[in-house]
């Protein structure tokens, strides 16, 4: 299994073999993301019933809570793919890095603005300065850091190299989101879905919700192919750039030696 | 389809998921675009990654 899996990863460490596998896999990841998505409106607006306390503004939950678990889990697998630069200095890893985390601030944003559209009708406030929401408003600053640190560096290896170390410093900041309901006294309710002892959601919403999730998922696993193959893209442009600069450099010494 | 008293705050929460994942997804393709377009002329002008000149001259 780890052979395996240590396989695929070394097949698709070349970035002209990802370019030819995401090309292929991107479409169906599309499609599939549109068939749930799609499917999951069609469950949330015509089949989902209102929640007894939230009533229809329950709606919202089904792209609020999708949004946070991805702002959540793109930060991991940024953390990851820093991870993977640092240690194994896998050649994809930093490419990785670096596609996911606008994505993240994306959905970290989403998760926060469609919060505040649910917090005002149920809790009289867009906003309050409770741990979850406060925790989550640190996470949307740092993805926000780690795209100024490394857009601030002319130099793109040690840029990596050092939004790397802040992203895995800041994975310090995943379990304080995910107990924040638990460890301090939150305006926000606790896990229903990921605690143990199952979900405390009826079907009727529980389904529409995780619908949603995987299509929500799958549009970032096809966002992120693609934002991975435009940065291979653009370092190659850079790189045959400065390859063109310096043979023309060359030929025009040669020229006024001769 | 009654969304309740509180619909404003449904369909602005849509409207922006929608906005932002459209807008995500356009500004990848053009992205995208951009830096085939510019590989392409480089590539035109002859400059060619080592890889794609060894297998040319093969």
């Amino acid at each position: 299994m780890q052979t395996t899996a240590q396989n695929l990863t070394n097949r698709i460490a070349n970035p002209t073999r990802f370019l030819s596998l995401s090309a292929t896999l991107l479409p169906w990841i599309g499609g599939l993301a549109g068939v749930l998505i799609a499917y999951g409106l069609y469950l949330a607006f015509f089949s989902a019933p209102p929640d007894y306390q939230q009533g229809q503004t329950v709606k919202i939950m089904f792209i609020h809570v999708p949004s946070a678990w991805l702002a959540m889990g793109i930060y991991l697998l940024v953390a990851i793919s820093s991870f993977g630069l640092l240690v194994f200095r896998h050649p994809l890893a930093d490419v990785s890095a670096k596609a996911a985390v606008p994505l993240g601030a994306a959905f970290t944003f989403l998760a926060l603005v469609t919060g505040a559209l649910w917090g005002r009708p149920m809790w009289g406030a867009y906003w309050v300065w409770d741990a979850r929401l406060t925790s989550v408003l640190i996470l949307f600053f740092l993805y926000l850091g780690l795209m100024a640190l490394r857009s601030s560096l002319d130099d793109e290896a040690l840029a990596g190299r050092l939004t790397a170390i802040l992203a895995l410093v800041g994975i310090v900041l995943l379990p304080i989101i995910k107990f924040s309901v638990d460890w301090w006294n939150t305006l926000h309710q606790p896990a229903s879905v990921l605690r143990l002892g199952g979900p405390s959601i009826h079907s009727s919403i529980l389904v529409p919700l995780l619908v949603m999730a995987a299509g929500f998922a799958l549009a970032f696993v096809a966002m992120h192919l693609m934002a991975m193959r435009n940065e291979i893209l653009r370092r190659r442009v850079k790189a045959l750039t400065l390859a063109e600069v310096s043979r023309t450099g060359a030929s025009l010494s040669a020229g006024a030696k001769g | 389809m009654d969304l309740g008293p509180h619909a404003a705050f449904i369909i602005a929460s849509y409207a922006i998921v929608a906005v932002v994942m459209i807008g995500l997804v356009a500004w990848l393709i053009l992205d995208g675009w951009r830096h085939q377009r510019a590989l392409d002329a480089l590539e035109a002008r002859g400059v060619r990654r080592r890889s794609r000149a060894e297998d040319s001259a093969r």
